[in-house]
């Protein structure tokens, strides 16, 4: 028993030495396009206006609505999440996304599957855009903003629950990406993966309360875009039940779980496509 | 002018061709602007709860905003292009190089492949159209007549943007990528095209700097001649506005071009 674990620690600390060398090769990568690091400030905050600005429109005076029993300020933190977990996507998910893809289009990928590692763990830390932290940074000042206009700050226990959730809708992002990297070894020409994956990402800049019926249904557990941004958010003013919370929980795993299956069965597809 | 009339048919074929090969990539990128339908569901909440009222002083209710988010559904799968994509592409692996051996210039080159996706885009967005014309019904005492303007509101939209598509694209050459500046024009397009909310409904200094823009007259003038919900006179002036953009975009599309192209030998030697 004592032997297992101590395998498992030794390959845990191997990942995680992997993971410096792979985070240490995107940031030199990353340092000799330092201008990149303006640029990308400048629009992140122009995108987390972007991201604001629906906002004022449905509860600007010309409209002078609601979105289903959610207040501006309230509304503001789901867009906090949303612009939290674009950053994700932009920052680590999509660069890597487009290297895989091409990869598998040119047949290189076969390096890769060749090394001594979890190929789906190099996949997923090829390629890290640093500069986009400023990311962030915009999501900070909304979360900021709105819990101004609250006028009611969190208490440290929603703060930890709203973080917490945040890091499992890493994970939940995480998951979908796997699906979509799966998809390109079926149809191998896939710029347009990545703008699939914002558009699903896009659905949770709005509170899930927006949607009814079976398009709720939809969102929560199918494309879980409610339980990455809504949650969280609900997790933030302290309204999230633990039944709400562990669903998100349970979620997260099973979809980790299918994730890690479908990758599977897409190397073997790619293998036998090859050889 | 007449050798490449004759050259068209045959790149229009091959055109076509690539883009039956490439069929997947061309339904998952539907896939991905079904936002609208998104943003129906979510307009049309909001709509049953509050009164809407549109710049004309229509009432926007739940089955406007239907017929709305329709019509740019169908617009945004004729007004598209993604040229700059496959300019950043090709300028980076160097394979620009190729199509500048070609004897026509690789602008019409993109603009061609672009165009051929359309037949495919279209077999998605015809039955959406239908139901539009079925939502909506006939509507005594509106504007019919706008649709002949339709066309060319189409036709503008598209080449706005196609030529800020090259233009962007033609600046990878000398940045090495200009996939950022694609993006952040698309986030600018999200907000002020009236792709998430329908026009009318901006506060008026949005509104305001939304006019000057060239975002609407891509996206959102198209969908209010489709929706029939403009005064003919305000029409024939936007679709002025539009072409002024399409002819300013024109011009600094050549300008870019030509400059990137011959940074481009330089640097490939």
């Amino acid at each position: 028993m004592s032997g297992i674990l101590r395998h498992l620690g030794v390959s845990m600390w191997r990942y995680l030495k992997l993971l410096g060398i792979q985070l240490k090769a995107s940031l030199l990568l990353s340092m000799q396009y330092r201008a990149d690091f303006f640029i990308d400030a400048v629009i992140s905050m122009f995108w987390a206006v972007t991201a604001i600005a629906p906002l004022w429109v449905v509860y600007g005076e010309r409209v002078g609505g609601q979105i289903s029993g959610w207040s501006l300020g309230e509304a503001m933190l789901v867009v906090g999440c949303f612009i939290f977990l674009q950053a994700v996507l932009e920052g680590v998910i999509q660069p890597s996304l487009q290297t895989v893809v091409e990869h598998i289009r040119k047949g290189t990928l076969d390096f890769v599957l060749l090394k001594p590692a979890d190929a789906q763990f190099l996949v997923s830390t090829a390629r890290f855009q640093p500069w986009k932290a400023s990311n962030f940074l915009a999501s900070g000042v909304i979360f900021g903003v709105a819990f101004a206009r609250l006028e009611v700050w969190p208490s440290l226990g929603n703060l930890a629950q709203g973080a917490l959730l945040l890091v499992v809708a890493t994970g939940l992002l995480y998951s979908l990406w796997i699906w979509v990297v799966s998809a390109a070894f079926v149809v191998v020409k896939v710029n347009n993966l990545t703008f699939l994956l914002s558009a699903i990402l896009d659905v949770g800049r709005w509170p899930v309360g927006v949607f009814r019926g079976v398009l709720r249904w939809v969102f929560t557990f199918v494309i879980p875009t409610a339980l990455m941004t809504t949650f969280p958010a609900q997790a933030l003013l302290g309204v999230l039940s633990w039944a709400e919370f562990r669903l998100v929980i349970v979620c997260a795993v099973v979809f980790a779980i299918v994730s890690r299956w479908v990758w599977l069965r897409s190397i073997r597809y790619y293998t036998s496509a090859s050889s | 002018m007449k050798r490449l009339l004759k050259m068209m048919p045959s790149l229009l074929r091959i055109g076509f061709a690539e883009n039956i090969a490439y069929r997947a990539e061309m339904l998952i990128w539907v896939l991905a602007t079904t936002m609208p339908f998104v943003m129906m569901v979510m307009w049309r909440s909001v709509a049953e709860h509050f009164d809407i009222v549109g710049g004309m002083g229509q009432t926007l209710g739940p089955l406007q905003m239907t017929h709305y988010f329709l019509a740019v559904f169908v617009v945004r799968q004729v007004v598209s292009a993604w040229a700059a994509w496959e300019m950043n592409f090709e300028i980076r692996q160097g394979t620009l190089s190729m199509r500048l051996l070609k004897p026509i210039s690789p602008l019409i080159g993109y603009a061609v492949s672009g165009l051929t996706g359309l037949p495919l885009r279209l077999v998605v967005a015809l039955p959406v159209l239908l139901v539009f014309f079925f939502l909506g019904g006939f509507r005594p005492g509106a504007e019919y007549g706008l649709l002949f303007l339709l066309p060319l509101a189409l036709v503008g939209g598209w080449l706005i943007v196609l030529f800020a598509n090259m233009a962007i694209g033609s600046l990878a050459v000398f940045s090495g990528s200009s996939t950022r500046i694609m993006e952040a024009w698309m986030a600018a397009f999200f907000v002020f095209s009236g792709y998430l909310f329908p026009l009318d409904l901006f506060p008026d200094w949005l509104a305001w700097i939304g006019d000057i823009l060239p975002f609407r007259y891509q996206l959102g003038f198209p969908v209010q001649v489709l929706t029939l919900s403009l005064e003919v006179g305000d029409a024939l002036i936007l679709l002025g506005k539009q072409w002024l953009w399409v002819a300013v975009l024109g011009v600094l599309t050549w300008v870019l071009w030509r400059r990137g192209v011959r940074h481009f030998e330089a640097f490939g030697g």
